[in-house]
This record gives structure tokens, C-alpha cells and sequence, in this order.
């Protein structure tokens, strides 16, 4: 992989550069190193004032996916800018994709929100505004969100999702507030292709179209991501891949937001269907295929850290990435006033640093077995893991709505991905059906790891070639790939793994 | 002469509430509507009306 590498030194940069991006060149080196994710490993990789913002946030750490929750309220539903791709009208409870929320909140009415979730939910760790609607141009709502939040429940880490046109209005104010995670959607750098996806924006008081209003886009987008990197803010980019329009050229985005110092970017496939409405869905753009979104990922290695773990929530999901306790905290449901109680979380908190410790030094120890045990130049296996959390495979095969997966080979295991075999609104089709959305989800795995498997479900696996384990039940993901992978190619019986 | 909203249409967003200089644009249960009163399409301030030129919906702030 290191071949491909261009390294920010190489690239032309802009007066954004900053010591941020400066640091993580140097701790990291090239781009992708051991983890292929790049905020996935723990601290070592990482500076420790980078590693300490992001530890709890299950959308900048891959390994904190596992423990932490986030919930975001749809408090700015107003937006600067039109996108082909969505269209807010359109809300189904059944379905998770951004831009889609049940109920639109005041500011107070999000703050009661909040208060009820984190008494509930020790998880919490992040409190987002994603949309629909822009958080920064609706700006007077997500500013009193924000504060009066902040105020109540100071231990939660806030974020916004914007488009980055109104955010050189307000950086200062962001930065004042302790907004520490910023994502950008950055669909391209080249206003042309933006007339392909940007139909109009709203600036300074009038509607642009056109050439005209990407390039205006564009330009402020740019603005944005240099301004936050000057004051230190951690910068997650998020592209939207659309086959035919920006595939090619998201590798040039990749690199572009990386030289103005952008921490992660978030490359996420396009999903267009008639029934959402949107101008895209409408006119039968496609969306991109697994192996598609994998292969420009996959070319922009060397460039700004790529997340692997999105799972494209709700505008108002709640709880841990993969899952959505939205229904359950709708405002009709609420107490009027929730007790403010920290002891839970922090609680919670200190046994999550247990827990991670220990699982990173139980990795780390199946690793240096199986490399011990098998020969350079073993094939790669590609293993998925059926987790609900903790990183642990504790997950009947039957209930796994998606699938984590790992890379395996003599140098070590990766997380490149998440599949998902829970296509929207699959509900009404029969078990026959949904075992072949699984299969095509399952395209190309060589194994599957899950807590229990029924014998024909097993038996579909193999024969579609796949070999199904329960074996490992309630062991760390990593170190469960790791045994078996060294069960299936070790050469010299590693005795801990023998035990 | 004022505007109005297709209520049909309107997905009650709330970028006109924010652009009308007039303060003209209010929510009346769940609905945005325009105070005839108090709009002045925008004349003398804008080059046009705010409220259609922000909305999402094509033809959906419309003259009344």
C-alpha cells in the first residue's frame, strides 16, 4: 500500500497548514500504517492532545464505536444550500440515512432531550447537530442548544455537521464554546463537478446558481477548513459518492482536505432511491457498490485518514453507532425535567479504560502469537465478526443486522468495514430472502465469527464457501481472528493460542 | 401586495422565518405563515422577496 503514497510534503500547501496536520504527519507517518482506519488504533499512533479529544468520540475513534454513544438533535432545519441527494420532506421511522428526522425541536425542547438520554444512557459521550438544515446557518438555534447543554451537562463533547458556507461566520463563536469536531460535507473541489450536485445555494442574501454558487461553495468550504485548523479544531470531512459524478475525483478531494489539515475523511456511499424524493432518486442515479466505495477508498490511501465505521445515522439518532434508541426518547415521552446524574456516566467511563486496556493488551498478545506461529506470505483472510458491542463477538448469527469486518495476514489484523444486511425496510420479506441479502452482503468473507449459529444457516454458508464459528464466543474480535487465522495457516502451534 | 406559502408544498424548514426582514413569517401550529400586514416583498431591501429566494421548494413562496 505504502507504494501509492503521496505525503503531505509533496503537496501544495496553503496557508491552512497547521501544527496539527504538522504532528500527525510526523507521528504517523505515510498515511495507513498498521490500522487501515486511521483514528482506529488507540493512543500510540496518535499525539496525546489529539488521542484526549477524541477517545470518547465514537465517530472520530474507531475503537470507541464500541463503547460510546452519541445523539443528535434537529434543531436547525433551515439550509443554505440545496443538494441533489436530499430531500427533508421525507420521513419513514424505519429508515436511517441522514438528513431524515421524526419531530423538529426548539432549543429548549433539545436541552430536555439531552438531560433525559444522559440520565438514561451512560454511554453518551457526544452531543451532535447534523441537520436536516444547516448548524450553521440556522445558527441562532444551535448556538442556544449549545449553550444552555453546556451549561447543564459539561462533560459532553460537542459537534456539528455543516456545509461549511455559513461557518467562517461563526468559527470564532465555535471556538469559543469548546466546539471541538467540526464535520464538513465536501462533495468536490472542482466547482464543475459541483453543478452536477448543487443545484443552488442561498448567500448573503440572494439565491446563486450555477457555476456561480459551487464556486462559492467551494471557496467557502476551503475558508472553513483553514480556519478551523488554525484554532486547533478537529476537522472530520465527509464526501458522499456518487458513481459517475465524483468517484474519479474524491481522491483529489481526499487530498486537498487533507493538505488544509482535516483530521478524517468520511467517504460515504450515496443513497438514492424514487421514493426519498430527491432529484437523484428521481432521475435513477445509482448509488455505489460495496466493492465500488472500497475502491476509491482504497485509492486514497496516503492521503487524509479514512473512516470506515460510518453508519450513515438519522439526523436524530441516539445511542451507539449501529443502533437507534430515537423512538424511545421522543419529546411526548419525556419527563418534564430529568435529573441531572453524572455518576453513571462516569461510572461507566472508568470501566470503558479498563476494558480497553484490556483489550488492546489481549490483541496485541493474540497478534504477536499468530505472528509467531505463521509464516510470512500466508494468504489474506477476510473474517466477519458479528458484535452489539464492546468489540466482543457476542452476537447470534440470526439477529446480526451487519457485520464488522476484519483483514487478516501475517502482519497482523485490521478493521477495514462495516457490511449491512439490513436494507431499509426489509420487514415483510421472508427468512429464504433475507439469508440471500445476507450472502450478497457477505460477498468475498471467508469466515464468519458470531456468538451462536443455527445448522442451516450454517449450511447455506459453507455452501457458499463460507465457514461459520461460534467457537470464540464473547472473546475481543481481534483476538478471536487472530486464533483462528492462526488455527488455519500457523505452521508452529503458538502455545497460547494451543491453551 | 404581499407573499403567501403553499402550505401543500412547505416542509416547514424554517429558512424564511430567519430571512424576512420584516419579521413577517411566523409559525401558527405547524405551519409557517407570511402576515400579509407586515410583508413588503421585500421592496426597497432586497432584489427579491427573501423567503422564495431561500426556499427549498420551487413555487412555494408565491404572491398572494
Amino acid at each position: 500500500m505504502t507504494d501509492a503514497v503521496v505525503t503531505l510534503s509533496t503537496l501544495h500547501v496553503g496557508k491552512g497548514r497547521n501544527s496539527l496536520a504538522t504532528t500527525l504527519e510526523q507521528r504517523s507517518g505515510s498515511g495507513c500504517t498498521k490500522s487501515s482506519c486511521g483514528a482506529a488504533a488507540g493512543p500510540g499512533d496518535l499525539p496525546p492532545e489529539v488521542w484526549e479529544k477524541i477517545k470518547d468520540h465514537p465517530c472520530y475513534s474507531e475503537e470507541a464505536h464500541h463503547y460510546f454513544a452519541r445523539m443528535h438533535v434537529a434543531v436547525a432545519p433551515a439550509c443554505n444550500i440545496q443538494c441533489n441527494y436530499c430531500n427533508r420532506k421525507y420521513d419513514c421511522a424505519n429508515e436511517s440515512r441522514p438528513g431524515v428526522v421524526s419531530e423538529r425541536l426548539a432549543p429548549e425542547d433539545a436541552v430536555r432531550k439531552v438531560l433525559a438520554v444522559a440520565a438514561e444512557v451512560p454511554e453518551l459521550s457526544v452531543l451532535g447537530i447534523a441537520g436536516p438544515g444547516d448548524a450553521c446557518y440556522d445558527w441562532r438555534r444551535t448556538k442556544a442548544t449549545f449553550q444552555e447543554v453546556s451549561a447543564r451537562l459539561p462533560d459532553l463533547k460537542l459537534c456539528i455537521s455543516t456545509n461549511g458556507l455559513a461557518l467562517p461566520d461563526h468559527v470564532e463563536e465555535l471556538a469559543a464554546m469548546n466546539v471541538d469536531h467540526v464535520t464538513i460535507t465536501i462533495n468536490m473541489i472542482d466547482p464543475e463537478i459541483g453543478t452536477k450536485i448543487y443545484p443552488w445555494i442561498f448567500f448573503q442574501g440572494r439565491r446563486h446558481t450555477g457555476i456561480e454558487a459551487s464556486r462559492i461553495l467551494h471557496e467557502r468550504q476551503m475558508q472553513s477548513l483553514e480556519m478551523l485548523a488554525e484554532r486547533n479544531i478537529l476537522v472530520k470531512v465527509n464526501s458522499v459518492l456518487i458513481p459517475g459524478i465524483n468517484d474519479q475525483h474524491l481522491v483529489e478531494v481526499n487530498r486537498a482536505v487533507k493538505a488544509r489539515g482535516a483530521f478524517l475523511h468520511n467517504i460515504m456511499p450515496l443513497i438514492s432511491a424514487p421514493e426519498h424524493g430527491t432529484v437523484f432518486g428521481l432521475s435513477g442515479q445509482r448509488g455505489p457498490t460495496a466493492a465500488e466505495l472500497e475502491a476509491v477508498q482504497e485509492a486514497c490511501a496516503g492521503g487524509a485518514n479514512l473512516m470506515r465505521h460510518c453508519r450513515q445515522c438519522r439526523a436524530d439518532a441516539i445511542g451507539l453507532l449501529g443502533e437507534d434508541r430515537g423512538q424511545e426518547f421522543m419529546l411526548d415521552k419525556l419527563p418534564e425535567e430529568a435529573a441531572v446524574d453524572d455518576a453513571a456516566r462516569r461510572r461507566y467511563r472508568a470501566w470503558v479504560d479498563a476494558e480497553r486496556s484490556d483489550r488492546r493488551a489481549a490483541a496485541e498478545a493474540a497478534e504477536a502469537d499468530m505472528a509467531d506461529s505463521v509464516a510470512v506470505g500466508a494468504p489474506r483472510l477476510l473474517v466477519a465478526v458479528c458484535t452489539k458491542s464492546g468489540g466482543r463477538i457476542n452476537q447470534h448469527f440470526g439477529h446480526a443486522k451487519e457485520f464488522q469486518v476484519f483483514e487478516v495476514d501475517a502482519a497482523g489484523v485490521r478493521f477495514v468495514g462495516h457490511r449491512r444486511a439490513d436494507n431499509y425496510c426489509l420487514g415483510g420479506y421472508g427468512d429464504e430472502d433475507r439469508m440471500a441479502g445476507v450472502l450478497e452482503a457477505l460477498a468475498g468473507i471467508d469466515t464468519v465469527l458470531c456468538a451462536k449459529i443455527g445448522s442451516r444457516p450454517r449450511q447455506t454458508l459453507a455452501d457458499a464457501g463460507i465457514e461459520a464459528i461460534d467457537d470464540h464466543a464473547y472473546e475481543y474480535a481481534e483476538t478471536a481472528v487472530a486464533a483462528v487465522y492462526a488455527a488455519r495457516f500457523g505452521t508452529v502451534a503458538a502455545p497460547a493460542l494451543r491453551a | 401586495m404581499a407573499y403567501k406559502i403553499v402550505a401543500s408544498q412547505c416542509t416547514v424548514c424554517g429558512a424564511c422565518e430567519f430571512e424576512c426582514p420584516n419579521s413577517a413569517i411566523t409559525m401558527k401550529r405547524d405551519m409557517y405563515i407570511i402576515n400579509p400586514d407586515k410583508c413588503t416583498e421585500c421592496e426597497g431591501e432586497f432584489d427579491a422577496p427573501q423567503c422564495a429566494a431561500v426556499c427549498p421548494v420551487p413555487n412555494t413562496c408565491v404572491p398572494a
